[in-house]
């Protein structure tokens, strides 16, 4: 569905004749361009899962984390520019803490997600500002309504998943998470088949070095949102590596 | 003339002089108060219901300064429509008190009014909050208004926890009974609210039909 939008693609109060804000679909090709977030709700959590890019080896590890916390029940992943996901990160960092002021109890993931969306799509109405060139994904565990996720892309829609990825590998890693009974599975099963849903959408040729970052929130947290623990990860990273060899083994034997 | 006071419904604030009280039970609540309102020493409504809705499964029980606790309930009463709406589902007991106790804190100065807020919702069943002077706590049971005073050793001594809701509405009726005898302020009629799961049960219970203690 490319095309280019010659004169009606300047600003994002312009509509094309075909009815497009050209504006908007150029910010979700900025996210489409960044590497891969994924999430993926079960039976009794939610766990994200960001390839970092690398691009230097003088880069201290854990710096310029793709995952946020907003509030202590809910987590973010981002894909896109960076910066901007940042200041939405804040922005919802602050909805958050709004409500809670306002009405003395956690905010419900739905509402915050309307809200951060709402705000994305007052960016898309004026041609003095530019759309926000990120996509974020919201989870949360509450022991009432379960395990929530909520995707918010630059439009300002925000659309509840089983499972969703953004970023370049987007189609590749939503075709692994299709395979996944999410539904019956545990966090601690889940964390390994995201890490290996991860390592199996990284492209080996084009981008070199990767970190990967697992987070999760859900009953295994009591309903905090946390970075998964180190022994966890390395379990999850070594099942994600050996289950790549196994794949790559059984492509030879084929031969 | 020279010395003549004015009558004293004429200068004085009118209070809902009042006996308030909210009690929890396994899957509800009870509300309840007197109907009297003072202005001064005269009684300007004999007939008030200081039981106030915030929600269809929440309520709150008034007293102090008339105007400003019926001026709370309404500003939550319409913040909590906007709130049910923009979260798709029905607000929180714990949500009205908060708003409730963030208007008393915020112009505790100004006002001079304690809202209880009671009821049930589908997280936590039921549950009462008292709001006095802007603080907001959880409790089994909440007495408010001057007429509660009188009350204190009596509900110390007659509460027990796990009551039924028929207990707790006796409980209730024979507090408010009690009250409304020694306090000069408190009077009138009882009203009682009732909420559960299924239903919220507005009841008055006329002078002549409270419960009598031994001087009657």
């Amino acid at each position: 569905m490319s095309s280019i939008g010659t004169g009606y693609d300047l600003s994002a109060s312009t509509f094309s004749p075909d009815g497009r804000v050209f504006q908007v679909e150029y910010a979700i090709k900025a996210v489409e361009n960044s590497s891969t977030a994924i999430g993926i709700r079960c039976k009794d959590g939610v766990v994200f899962g960001v390839e970092k890019l690398i691009l230097s080896k003088l880069y201290e590890e854990g710096s310029n984390k793709r995952i946020f916390n907003i509030d202590r029940h809910v987590g973010m992943a981002v894909a896109g520019l960076l910066a901007d996901a940042r200041s939405l990160a804040e922005v919802a960092r602050e909805e958050a803490s709004n409500f809670r002021s306002n009405y003395g109890h956690d905010i419900p993931l739905k509402h915050l997600s309307d809200r951060v969306a709402m705000y994305v799509h007052a960016y898309t109405l004026y041609s003095a500002v530019r759309p926000f060139g990120c996509s974020f994904i919201l989870g949360s565990y509450d022991k009432d309504d379960g395990p929530q996720l909520y995707m918010v892309d630059p439009s300002g829609i925000s659309y509840g998943y089983w499972g969703c990825a953004i970023g370049k590998a987007k189609q590749a890693a939503k075709t692994e998470i299709e395979k996944l009974q999410m539904k019956d599975m545990t966090c601690r099963e889940l964390v390994k088949e995201v890490a290996k849903i991860i390592y199996i959408v990284h492209d080996e040729v084009k981008d070199k070095a990767f970190e990967l970052e697992l987070s999760w929130v859900g009953e295994v947290t009591n309903g905090r949102h946390e970075f998964v623990p180190k022994d966890v990860k390395e379990e999850a990273e070594k099942y994600a590596k050996d289950s790549l060899e196994e794949e790559d083994d059984s492509d030879e034997d084929n031969m | 003339m020279l010395g003549e006071a004015e009558p004293q419904w004429i200068s004085e604030e009118v209070k809902t002089g009042t006996t308030i009280i909210a009690i929890e039970f396994n899957g509800g609540v009870v509300l309840g108060s007197d109907s009297r309102v003072s202005a001064g020493d005269s009684v300007v409504n004999r007939v008030m219901n200081k039981l106030s809705p915030l929600h269809d499964k929440i309520y709150c029980a008034l007293s102090g300064s008339a105007a400003d606790a019926q001026t709370i309930a309404e500003m939550v009463n319409y913040q909590l429509d906007v709130h049910s709406l923009e979260i798709d589902e029905d607000p929180q007991v714990r949500s009205a008190a908060t708003l409730v106790k963030n208007i008393s804190y915020k112009y505790k100065e100004e006002l001079s009014a304690h809202l209880i807020v009671a009821g049930w919702d589908r997280r936590d069943g039921g549950q009462v909050f008292a709001t006095l002077g802007g603080l907001l706590t959880r409790q089994p049971f909440a007495i408010g208004g001057s007429g509660s005073s009188y009350v204190y050793g009596f509900v110390d001594a007659e509460y027990r926890r796990g009551m039924t809701k028929e207990e707790c509405q006796k409980f209730v009726v024979n507090t408010l009974a009690l009250a409304m005898n020694r306090d000069g302020s408190s009077g009138g009629v009882a009203y009682i609210v009732t909420i559960d799961e299924h239903s919220t049960d507005e009841k008055v219970i006329l002078g002549n039909d409270l419960p009598t203690f031994f001087d009657q």
